[in-house]
């Protein structure tokens, strides 16, 4: 078109040399006649670009520039730059019609318009289904109290993919775990830097996990993580063998290696979706020695070794490309006695599409460094427990201890849970976040454990055990609220995360 | 049992004095352990390459050592020279089997039977670890990245000390 244009105006001036006109170009008169424009592409998405140009015709010496300027019916129009690359708005819910006129510059009474169409991004499918069920087929004993959803895992950027059901969610760490036996596809090692097998010792409240990282894309419901660190979790039986710096950190008492197996595991896998992007973070990059987290192992045997973040094994929702600010959990209310089988919903993202705003939640928001990190205080009975936190992996409500309660323990063995004399026991606590603002009176209630599991139900929302001087509200909390948990560092319409967020019912 | 009586042979009531007298002799090749003679609470702070302060509460001594990493140890030792708890928090977790001595294994066998008796029992899972023993109390909290715990010899716990201080 440029050529064109050019040619139109070798033209002008080839026909007034021919007239033999008088040759001062202050006499010669140029004419704008049209201006055109058109935009590439003429339908695009929020967030997008589209390239628009001009054809300016005339006769004389005219001016070709032209000025650019956007117009719709409402709201924000996006806006064009001199060059005429039309940019829409970053975000909106309804399609725009977008009209994009040039201006002669030379004649301001002519113009040129097209239209470009801003269609809503199709949202993502960001909702995995929970079900709180006794857990993989033949588990024993089944659970109960533990959300599970469903994961596909794929050795990165093929089609070569397992889907994984009974995949535990865990707001309390970070990182997708899978029992090594459950696993029947090829992941890739991810080699550290020396070139060796990494393999991870992963310490939770009541055991560890050990095994190598490996490499996996993660589709769960519409989103993906792409190439992220998993982890894929050995019996001790297996090589290489748990390190003693491993096991030794492990509390007494507790489930020792606790993801050799899927019974001993409870589950096929495990999807932390917690408050951090890395499992580790900061403490595992520099550490002198480093840590007995990550260990480099070549065949001579394994050594702490200390990793960057990017090979941690990563929050698969920080991974995602969108609704990767955290994530809500709705589950329904579950009557006292218990519910069998219950459905709810792990919502990818606070605040990013209609189905995951905040509404009436108060944000706690959590310390994201020190000894307190993702921990806020509960008061109860006047007394304030400053290491609390909310956890869904936990499958009991676990709160102090009979002599603070008066609560007692079940009898016998089962002296992890309570059984009060009256059940249901209701009971009041106040939490509050680092914003050092109270939120609203929680109210909650225990019941007797031995008989909630006479009932054969599969989630209960009294089932509480002793937990001395703090508050851990898992997953019996979770029932008939929504419970957000912002990842750290990432922006949401309550603030930046770290931070738990619920509403009461 | 053994373990009680070593607790008990420091000489001195004055804890301070034995622990100046002692600790700059001592070979720096095991940690102090739960029951075991407070001198060698600086073998620990070499362990864990920290920071050690000292407060004197009268009825006790708490050594608090502060490692890199931010995690905290606190020994708690009697006027008679004897770590009668301990307590942990941090990110990363001390080596608990060295820092419990003997009763990390005694702690691992009572639950371990109580787990098998329980039989089909739902298990607790992310629950806190919570042994209350005659011999032996022992807690721990918290979740990835945040881990609080103690544990104490009730036995040696000094006349007049709150056991909610031993935290």
């Amino acid at each position: 078109m440029r050529s064109f244009l050019i040619l139109l105006a070798l033209g002008s001036l080839a026909l007034m040399v021919a007239c033999g006109g008088s040759g001062s170009s202050s006499n010669v008169t140029s004419t704008i006649t049209s201006v055109t424009d058109s935009c590439s592409p003429s339908t695009i998405t929020y967030g997008q670009t589209s390239q628009c140009s001009a054809t300016v015709m005339g006769t004389g010496n005219f001016n070709s520039a032209v000025t650019w300027s956007v117009t719709c019916s409402t709201g924000s129009c996006g806006s064009i730059s001199a060059s005429g690359l039309y940019s829409a708005p970053s975000s909106g819910t309804v399609a725009l019609q977008v009209t994009i006129t040039a201006t002669s510059v030379q004649n301001t009474t002519i113009s040129g318009s097209t239209t470009v169409t801003v269609n809503p991004i199709q949202p993502l499918n960001n909702v995995a289904p929970i079900i709180v069920d006794s857990g993989p087929t033949g588990l024993n004993p089944p659970s109960v109290n533990v959300g599970f959803v469903t994961v596909k895992v794929c050795v990165p950027s093929t089609n070569t993919c397992q889907t994984i059901d009974h995949v535990s969610v865990d707001t309390g760490s970070s990182g997708l775990r899978i029992v090594s036996s459950v696993l029947t596809i090829p992941l890739p090692a991810e080699p550290d830097s020396s070139g060796n097998p990494l393999d991870e010792c992963l310490v939770f409240l009541d055991g560890y996990v050990w095994g190598p990282v490996q490499t996996a894309d993660i589709y769960v419901a519409g989103e993906k993580a792409a190439k992220v660190p998993v982890q894929v979790m050995i019996p001790s039986t297996s090589s290489p063998p748990v390190p003693s710096g491993c096991s030794s950190q492990s509390p007494p008492g507790g489930n020792g290696n606790e993801g050799g197996s899927v019974d001993a595991f409870g589950a096929n896998a495990l999807i932390g979706v917690g408050l951090f992007q890395q499992d580790c973070g900061p403490g595992c990059v520099s550490a002198s020695p480093p840590y007995p987290v990550y260990y480099d192992c070549p065949a001579s045997g394994c050594n702490p070794t200390n990793v960057t973040l990017a090979q941690q094994l990563a929050n698969p929702v920080a991974s995602f490309t969108t609704d990767n600010n955290g994530v809500l959990i709705q589950l329904p209310s579950v009557p006292d006695g218990g519910s069998l089988n219950p459905t709810g919903s792990l919502i990818f993202g606070i605040g990013t599409q209609s189905n995951n705003g905040l509404g009436s939640a108060t944000v706690y928001p959590v310390p994201d460094t020190g000894n307190n990190a993702g921990d806020f205080t509960t008061t109860f009975n006047g007394t304030a427990y400053p290491a609390s936190f909310i956890d869904s992996g936990s499958n009991g409500l676990f709160f102090l201890n009979m002599a603070t309660t008066l609560i007692a323990t079940c009898p016998g063995n089962n002296s992890g849970w309570y059984c009060p004399a009256m059940s249901p026991d209701n009971l009041t606590a106040v939490n509050q976040g680092t914003n050092g603002i109270p939120g609203p009176t929680t109210n909650f209630s225990i019941e007797n454990a031995d008989n909630l599991f006479n009932t054969n139900n599969t989630a209960f929302s009294t089932l509480g055990g002793p937990n001395p001087g703090a508050f851990d509200w898992g997953l019996s909390f979770f029932f008939g609220r929504n419970v957000f948990t912002a990842i750290e560092n990432m922006s949401t319409p309550g603030g930046t995360g770290p931070y738990f967020a619920y509403n009461n019912p | 049992m053994n373990i009680l009586k070593l607790a008990g042979i420091g000489p001195q009531n004055n804890a301070r004095i034995l622990l100046m007298s002692l600790l700059l002799a001592l070979p720096l090749s095991s940690w102090a352990v739960l029951g075991d003679t407070g001198a060698s609470v600086l073998n620990d702070q070499t362990l864990m390459k920290g920071t050690l302060r000292s407060v004197d509460h009268h009825t006790y001594v708490v050594h608090e050592i502060t490692a890199p990493s931010g995690t905290v140890v606190r020994e708690f030792v009697s006027p008679q020279g004897a770590v009668f708890g301990v307590a942990w928090e941090g990110q990363f977790l001390p080596d608990l089997q060295q820092l419990l001595g003997p009763y990390y294994q005694q702690a691992q066998q009572a639950e371990q039977a109580a787990a098998q008796q329980a039989g089909s029992q739902p298990r607790q899972r992310r629950a806190p670890i919570v042994i209350e023993t005659s011999g032996l109390v022992l807690y721990e909290t918290g979740h990835v990245r945040s881990f609080h715990g103690q544990a104490y010899l009730p036995q040696l716990v000094p006349q007049g000390v709150e056991t909610g201080d031993i935290h």
